[in-house]
């Protein structure tokens, strides 16, 4: 390889350490016995969400402005990566009672 | 408004004499019978509903009942296999799937928005009325710690069966 190769890589490198915010954080949201915990959550656009559904009811994440739609299989755990900012209220469509807030950092 | 009201105290006191009825408190298989029984009666409730509800609110609101009830079932199911129990039938069970099948047959007569209406007033009653044997009575008299968890896990979501169908049928009117 001749040594000009490595620039394009360098800068692709470069570029993409400043588009991936370094830090995108793993973030734990669980549903036990109808309810979402932690119900309000600070996060950041990039960070990922593991929702983990500990109830034997299937339940959603419906972001209420539309921005997510998860579905949480009984006894499962499922990531979604958040793409946009903004204080978003959501809930389980099956159980409507169930809600909480994500504020997500740009 | 008179109808709903006194379909809902009618179903309330049938519930409750006829666990009254047995004077000493169920025991542990009889509640593991009347809670599977009353599961099993909302999902045959809910399949009618979905083969004959014209309202979208009706027939999600009945697809989540099958959803949810099956699931409290299949884990009151695995329960009784784990504490090596046999539910019995007893009184209650017999006189809420008499009440049932009544129920049913008087539905199955109703169309349209008649039928909406009807199948969504009698959700709400029949969650209220199972809301208040669980806590009144089943919860209180299960002895089984595992029996009364699960228990009170079905009193949380028929609470919020509950409260969904008072959603759907206001949206109806
Ligand atoms: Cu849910």
């Amino acid at each position: 390889m001749r040594p000009g190769c490595y620039l394009p890589v360098m800068a692709a490198l470069l570029f993409g350490a400043i588009e991936v915010p370094a830090h995108a954080a793993t973030i734990q949201i669980t549903t036990t016995d109808l309810v979402f915990a932690p119900a309000e959550v600070s996060v950041k656009v990039g960070d990922t969400i593991e929702w983990i559904n500990k109830d034997v009811f299937v339940h959603t994440a419906t972001a209420r402005n539309g921005d997510f739609d998860v579905m949480m299989p009984a006894k499962k755990t499922v990531t979604s990566v958040l793409t946009k900012a903004g204080t978003v209220e959501y809930y389980c469509r099956y159980h409507p009672n169930m809600k909480a807030v994500l504020t997500i950092a740009p | 408004m008179f109808v709903r009201l006194s379909a809902a105290i009618a179903a309330l006191s049938i519930l409750g004499s006829a666990v009254l009825a047995q004077g000493a408190k169920p025991t542990d298989p009889q509640i593991a019978h009347i809670a599977y029984t009353a599961g099993v009666i909302d999902i045959t409730a809910a399949k009618q509903a979905i083969e004959k509800a014209g309202n979208k609110d009706v027939k999600a609101f009945a697809q989540g009942m099958v959803r949810d009830h099956e699931a409290v079932n299949k884990q009151a199911l695995d329960l009784v296999k784990k504490l090596n129990v046999t539910p019995e039938d007893n009184d209650t069970s017999k006189t809420l799937s008499k009440q049932a099948a009544d129920k049913l047959a008087e539905l199955a007569k109703l169309k349209g928005a008649e039928y909406d209406k009807a199948y969504v007033a009698n959700e709400v009653a029949y969650h209220k009325a199972v809301n208040g044997a669980l806590e009144t009575q089943l919860i209180p008299s299960a002895s089984n710690a595992e029996l009364k968890s699960l228990l009170q896990t079905g009193l949380k979501i028929f609470q919020g069966h509950q409260q969904h169908a008072e959603q759907v049928a206001a949206k109806l009117k």
